[in-house]
């Protein structure tokens, strides 16, 4: 996998002393890479100073599959970016160790936690309480904040050593850069965004089969990856639902080390402020959108009154971030966050394909329009010809009334 | 400096339907597009070149690259008409079905077999048609370069120390982040992009700029690892979504929707 070039490599061993694995050696003055213990984590094509190391380009062969075993869930902590104060566990981690129960089952293993971090201790209960029996940790420093090249490295050398036959993460920011690092780094096949995830037996394997959808949501696809373990997928936050929390039963800690300080070639400098916001809204139970029809940024307030007396959080549609009436981060649609919440409300929102993308997971739909060709209206479950500003603060009334 | 932008020719997603007897996509009279997110990365690497070569009289050239049939082309003439000095597209029946290892591994590929060293590769962050966002960062891996997903704006570029330095988005709003280049740069569409419309002259100075056809050999790849043999994730099935069936929909006083409003939530548990 690693392809030294002989004739630029000067011996000077910088290669050896990063490798985590101490998986190099020199050999008549020029790096050797042991490939039994090589991951591949590409530690020492960035040390060299000659540039004479690279990871050929290649897949990975399973090799035995019946080796790997369990189902590994990537617990992601809250604040990777310091953008939040840590400590918590994104919820979309719990909802994942929910299906993972079910797929755990079907292939007779465990459900596995697997969290890498600074400050991880706190959550081994925390995991254990939505239903991990084992947890896999990797702790160290240059995990505190989100990296691309220390996280894959930690998690290449776990699934190296421990072999799941399945590994799951959250469509988060951080997922959705990590999950494709590692398939890139191991040669793994990966499915984006999945709907629904099972377990099919065939000739003695057991398939992971992944359900997503393409297309904008118009099609749908059923996808396996045969040659390649662990079996990995993404699901956005949402799509499926927590577990309830139980006290945490016995579980087991597998504890692995950082064995080198991974080089980091970024650093974060700074938490934009004025565009953050409080909730995460593709995280959120229930949305209230207002689009263009709100008619001006006061407006909102309205819709903020619902969502207080329902539970939900406010989000918007993309004209009305282009008119600065709402910051991005409460963007839905194609250009903003893809949202799967129990309740979708859009008000003044006229449905353009771009945000009917974005809100197509949501279990219920309802669309308050003025106009009653709103395209909103074809994807909408209870569709409201009428005008916001009135029947909005008339429900709320209602809702208020009602409890 | 030699920056790459990798670009993807899609169906138009509105248009893409599904034949509901036979599983399969129905590809005939739907129109194809250069991929609104690519079109963005293109963008975000031409202001990085304008304001460059202002600064530093520094020449960078921008390479387009995709992967696709021979039509894919049309997307490439786009690219260049916008402004990118180059256009390579890589076809070959031996590219045909990938999936993101596949395709990630053919872009990586071909990028080395540029033979000079790219100090940026921008890509959109995700494509219309699959959604996935995963070839640029399996790319950057490939090619053992550091990656930044979810950018929407190049802020600075420190050629002295070879550093750049971008406003990235997170979960809960954006950061500033910087990255040591060459390195991978995965682009998000701001609200407010204004694509550039190529006049008259652009169009057809574009013809005049060169555009490259590779195939397997090009990049230096074995057929069997590549396309659909490459692949590592398999398409078992398609189908259509189920769908809902038609909601409900009422036209009222305002007073008589809203009690209909909470009368559904009501039955749909959604409330209390």
């Amino acid at each position: 996998m690693i392809d030294v070039n002989e004739e630029e490599c000067t011996g000077c061993e910088e290669c050896v002393r990063t490798c985590p694995e101490g998986a190099i050696k020199l050999v008549e003055e020029v790096a050797n890479v042991d490939e039994d213990k090589c991951t591949a984590c590409g530690a020492c094509v960035s040390a060299c100073p000659l540039d004479a190391i690279e990871i050929e380009i290649q897949a990975q062969t399973a090799g035995d599959l019946s080796e790997y075993e369990d189902v590994w869930v990537f617990m992601e902590q809250e604040g990777l970016f310091e953008e939040c104060e840590s400590g918590g566990l994104k919820p979309v981690g719990p909802q994942l160790l929910n299906v993972a129960k079910n797929l755990a089952e079907d292939i007779e293993g465990n459900v596995c936690a697997v969290i890498v971090g600074n400050d991880i201790e706190d959550l081994y209960d925390k995991c254990a309480s939505y239903g991990a029996e084992k947890i896999y940790a990797v702790k160290d420093e240059s995990l505190e904040t989100y990296s691309t090249e220390a996280f894959t490295s930690a998690l290449s050398v776990l699934i190296s050593k421990h072999k799941p036959e399945v590994l799951l993460f959250g469509a988060t920011h951080v997922g959705r850069n990590l999950a494709p690092s590692i398939a890139g780094n191991l040669g793994l096949g990966l499915t984006a965004d999945c709907t629904g995830l099972s377990i099919e037996k065939k000739n003695g394997e057991k398939l992971l089969v992944q359900t997503r959808p393409a297309f904008g949501g118009n099609v749908m696809a059923d996808i396996v990856c045969p040659n390649t373990r662990p079996q990995m997928a993404t699901v956005r936050p949402g799509v499926f639902k927590p577990p309830e929390q139980m006290e945490a039963q016995e579980y087991e800690v597998v504890k692995e080390e950082m064995e080198a300080k991974p080089d980091i070639p970024t650093e974060i400098l700074e938490i934009l402020a004025g565009e953050a916001v409080e909730e995460n809204i593709e995280e959120a139970d229930c949305i209230i959108s207002g689009g263009r029809g709100v008619g001006a940024p006061e407006n909102f307030e309205v819709l903020e009154e619902l969502a207080e007396e329902i539970g939900g959080v406010v989000g918007c549609s993309r004209p009305v971030v282009e008119k600065d009436w709402m910051p991005k981060a409460r963007q839905v649609g194609q250009s903003g966050k893809t949202v799967s919440p129990k309740l979708y409300i859009a008000a003044g929102i006229s449905g353009a394909i771009q945000h009917k993308v974005g809100i197509r997971g949501s279990d219920t739909i309802i669309a308050i329009n003025t106009d009653p060709e709103a395209p909103i209206f074809e994807i909408a479950d209870f569709s409201i010809v009428g005008d916001l500003h009135e029947v909005v603060p008339l429900l709320t009334q209602k809702i208020r009334g009602y409890k | 400096m030699e920056f790459v932008v990798c670009v993807k020719q899609v169906p138009k997603t509105d248009e893409v339907e599904i034949d509901e007897e036979t599983g399969t996509i129905i590809r005939e009279g739907v129109e194809s597009e250069l991929n609104s997110f690519d079109e963005y990365a293109l963008n975000v690497a031409l202001n990085v070149k304008e304001r460059l070569e202002e600064d530093t009289e520094k020449e960078i050239n921008v390479t387009v690259i995709t992967m696709g049939p021979p039509q894919a082309e049309d997307a490439l003439i786009k690219c260049l008409a916008i402004g990118a000095d180059r256009g390579v597209l890589l076809t070959d029946k031996a590219f045909a079905g990938a999936d993101t290892w596949a395709t990630s591994l053919t872009l990586a590929k071909a990028i080395r077999s540029m033979k000079k060293e790219v100090d940026l590769i921008f890509c959109g962050y995700e494509a219309t048609d699959g959604n996935t966002a995963q070839v640029g960062p399996e790319t950057a891996r490939l090619l053992s370069l550091p990656v930044l997903t979810h950018v929407e704006e190049v802020l600075e570029t420190n050629l002295e120390d070879k550093e750049i330095t971008c406003k990235k988005e997170i979960d809960k709003g954006y950061i500033k982040i910087k990255s040591e280049f060459p390195a991978v740069i995965t682009c998000i569409t701001p609200p407010e992009f204004e694509p550039r419309i190529p006049g008259v002259k652009e169009i057809m100075s574009a013809k005049q700029k060169p555009l490259e056809n590779w195939d397997h050999e090009d990049i230096e790849a074995e057929e069997d690892e590549l396309g659909l043999d490459g692949s590592q994730s398999q398409v078992m099935e398609t189908y259509a979504p189920p769908s809902k069936g038609p909601g409900i929909k009422i036209d009222d006083e305002p007073e008589v929707e809203a009690d209909k409003v909470l009368e559904f939530l009501e039955d749909e548990g959604l409330i209390g």
